[in-house]
């Protein structure tokens, strides 16, 4: 099964020559076989050349915590889909016609991702005019007839103070029979402008490639460069790093916290933890002067280094934090009314969560074991283990059981680390990049696995960077968990989910 | 019902006192920028040290444009010391360009009659056009209970019908620049427009980006600029309370 796969571990790099290219159709019977055993597609991208398409797949095996790489070559016009026996691909296969004008034959919903034009001039997989602007958002729904059927359309803009995104409903009375969800709208351009990078912005573009993960991504790059250039990262800055990735899931599980509770109507939760989650977000500025974590992170370690003044502050913030979370939290399991506008609502069963190859909390939610930092341990925690949490109903009530048990672990985690601090540096200095290599970075951000990949030319810049958070591989999980529920509790589901429209758009 | 009163007796009352009291900054907050003459610092001025969005221009003595600087924790072109001060929001474009010794400018207050019917009860309805959701985020602070925003009678609201001003995060993308216009169409005028943020300003990081249109401004007048990467809350609040004549 794995002879035409190169195995990889998370954070190096290998020769991109010592991946075997294979015929498309072992390359995907290869794929359907690995899947079918478990594996899961972390990465599926394609590289446009002159005339035909490098098409590379990274798949991640969890049983052996190791990712293997294999690849292909199109055409350029057409390629098979394998979408329909394998539903966890609908989303890259789409992906892949967008970027780069090849269309996927036998598809079953082959409609464009963010709509944008492709990476190679005058290749469009839905054979779009040059001439006329292509309109965001305008595609064919999947729409249901019949008597008393209607269809409910939001957005792009909400009526909050979120990112923009189009939701169609199909409804039955209040039964929403199926939910579409179309992006795109925050689409900036990001990896078409990675090509022959890494460019002096790239830092911060992956810093802001989804701003609530902050850490999550811009980590994710800076493994990648690091192994490229096979520098060595300081344990005093791979402890800094773990401390700001879990300050930043929890900041955000706080605030999910609170908003599932404002979304059901417990105001008293969801003010506490509106606040909470600014405390962490200010112990955050307290490592590097930026909320989001900005700053902090540089290939080779990272900018800052924690004073002992610094720790002092900290394990106080955490403390004090620590002891008002808890108490906002504990309200919600003990009021009646919460747990039952929580318990059974939007329900994604396991398979379901397994076809689709859902990642973190969601995943975690439907009794799924999968965490990077478990199974592909990287930075500190090859040192330390943090205990994956796992509920089963896969409802919204589980979801947002998991985000306290692991706000939990996590404020446990901080707390260790910065009470046995090593020494040393913080940063190692540069080195050149290597030519012609395939680098694979995952991490665990806070709604899941984000997956950089990195290809580079025989200078060392880079040839594709390709970007996948969790977001990407999570929004049909939202579209799932609403069939059969009333279109008012969308708000409550979605919020369970907090996906980011940016990371998907990227 | 008991369990959420004891709570909320142990939680307290949390709202901040500013701004009647100073706001404490973290020591490596990185606020209003310093440029200092070149000729001062010409023998450490690094010629090829440039900025990679073009916020810092060596001519004609050095000139930061905070609308487009990111405010980075190693800054690029070199000559740059920034302060702790968050206020930085300021009415004018050209007010963001700091020069060595130049005035530190603030937001103004609007103009009387719009202050006359703004001043008690200002709604703003956001679109975020391709923002990383930091700015929303740090936007969004400013109405939990530790800022409070609502005691100074401003607040975000569902429908642009119901808004006297539009709140804009991110670069403008190519896909959200027809809903932003519509948005800014369906507020009754007299509005306002609120840039937060570096990418709402110029592009912050996408800056030229085929794929955006480099800021509001290019779309929509604005009366409001916020510097930042994001902006601090506190940075948000400051100008806010400007323009409204709260604060001088």
């Amino acid at each position: 099964m794995t002879g035409s796969f190169r195995s990889i571990y998370n954070g190096s790099a290998i020769l991109v020559a010592d991946i075997p290219v294979v015929g498309s159709g072992q390359f995907l019977q290869d794929i359907l076989d690995a899947t079918d055993h478990g594996w899961r597609v972390s990465s599926y991208f394609g590289i446009p050349g002159d005339a035909d398409i490098a098409l590379y797949c990274v798949l991640a095996n969890k049983a052996e915590g190791r990712l293997a790489v294999t690849r292909t070559a199109s055409d350029g016009t057409t390629f098979p889909s394998i979408a329909s026996l394998c539903p966890q691909l609908q989303l890259f296969e789409r992906e892949i016609a967008e970027q780069c004008g090849l269309t996927f034959v036998d598809h079953p919903w082959f409609k464009p991702v963010r709509f944008h034009r492709s990476f190679r001039s005058g290749h469009d997989a839905w054979n779009r005019p040059e001439d006329k602007p292509l309109r965001v958002g305008v595609m064919n729904y999947f729409q249901v007839a019949g008597d008393e059927v209607h269809e409910v359309a939001v957005g792009p803009v909400h009526a909050g103070i979120i990112e923009p995104g189009h939701f169609r409903f199909q409804c039955h009375g209040e039964e929403v029979f199926h939910l579409e969800i179309s992006l795109g709208y925050q689409h900036r351009g990001i990896e078409a402008g990675l090509v022959g990078g890494p460019h002096p912005r790239t830092l911060q573009q992956m810093e802001t490639a989804a701003g609530d993960t902050t850490i999550g991504h811009g980590l994710a790059f800076c493994m990648v460069m690091e192994s490229l250039t096979g520098v060595r990262v300081p344990p005093r800055a791979e402890v800094l790093r773990g401390i700001a990735l879990e300050l930043e899931r929890l900041a955000n599980h706080t605030g999910d916290l609170g908003a599932i509770a404002g979304d059901v109507g417990y105001l008293p939760t969801a003010s506490f933890c509106g606040r909470i989650r600014g405390d962490f977000l200010n112990m955050t500025a307290v490592l590097c002067g930026s909320r989001f974590g900005r700053g902090l992170l540089t290939p080779g370690g990272t900018i800052f280094d924690l004073t002992p003044e610094h720790r002092d502050d900290l394990l106080k913030r955490l403390a004090d934090a620590r002891r008002d979370l808890t108490n906002a939290v504990d309200l919600l399991w003990s009021s009646p009314s919460v747990m039952g506008r929580l318990e059974g609502t939007g329900t994604v069963h396991q398979e379901t969560a397994l076809e689709l190859g859902l990642v973190g909390p969601a995943a975690r939610a439907c009794g799924i074991k999968r965490d990077v930092r478990h199974d592909y341990p990287f930075g500190i925690y090859r040192m330390t283990h943090l205990p994956v949490a796992t509920a089963f109903h896969g409802d919204v009530c589980s979801r947002t059981m998991i985000r306290w048990q692991e706000a939990q672990k996590s404020m446990d985690f901080i707390e260790e680390q910065l009470r046995q601090l090593p020494g040393g540096g913080h940063r190692t200095k540069a080195a050149p990049r290597t030519g012609l290599s395939l680098a694979v970075a995952l991490t665990e951000g806070w709604r899941g696995e984000i997956c950089h990949v990195a290809i580079t030319d025989d200078k060392g810049s880079f040839v594709r960077y390709k970007v996948v958070d969790p977001s990407f591989h999570n929004w049909q999980g939202v579209a799932m968990a609403l069939r059969g529920e009333q279109i008012s509790d969308f708000p409550l589901c979605n919020k369970s989910f907090n996906l980011s429209y940016c990371g998907f758009d990227l | 019902m008991f369990r959420a009163i004891i709570s909320r007796i142990r939680q307290g009352h949390r709202t901040m006192p500013y701004p009647k009291a100073p706001l404490q900054m973290p020591d490596r907050f990185r606020g209003y920028p310093v440029v200092s003459t070149l000729a001062q610092s010409a023998e450490q001025h690094d010629e090829t040290a440039e900025c990679p969005y073009g916020a810092f221009t060596a001519s004609g003595g050095g000139c930061l444009d905070m609308g487009k600087c990111l405010f980075c924790a190693e800054c690029p072109a070199g000559d740059i010391q920034f302060t702790t001060d968050y206020q930085l929001a300021v009415t004018d474009r050209d007010h963001l360009l700091v020069r060595p010794g130049s005035e530190h400018h603030h937001a103004r207050p609007l103009t009387p009659d719009l202050r006359r019917m703004f001043g008690r009860s200002l709604k703003f309805r956001e679109v975020s056009a391709g923002g990383c959701n930091a700015c929303e985020a740090d936007t969004n602070v400013l109405s939990t209970i530790g800022w409070d925003l609502g005691r100074f009678g401003i607040q975000f609201v569902a429908s642009p019908r119901h808004a006297d001003g539009l709140w804009v995060t991110g670069p403008v993308t190519e896909n959200m620049a027809q809903a932003l216009l519509t948005t800014y169409e369906a507020i009754p005028a007299p509005k306002i427009v609120v840039a937060c943020g570096a990418c709402a300003i110029n592009g912050g990081p996408y800056i030229d980006s085929p794929r955006v249109r480099n800021g509001a401004d290019s779309l929509v007048p604005v009366d409001l600029y916020i510097p930042g990467c994001p902006p601090h809350p506190a940075t948000i609040l400051d100008g806010l309370l400007r323009i409204l004549d709260k604060l001088r």
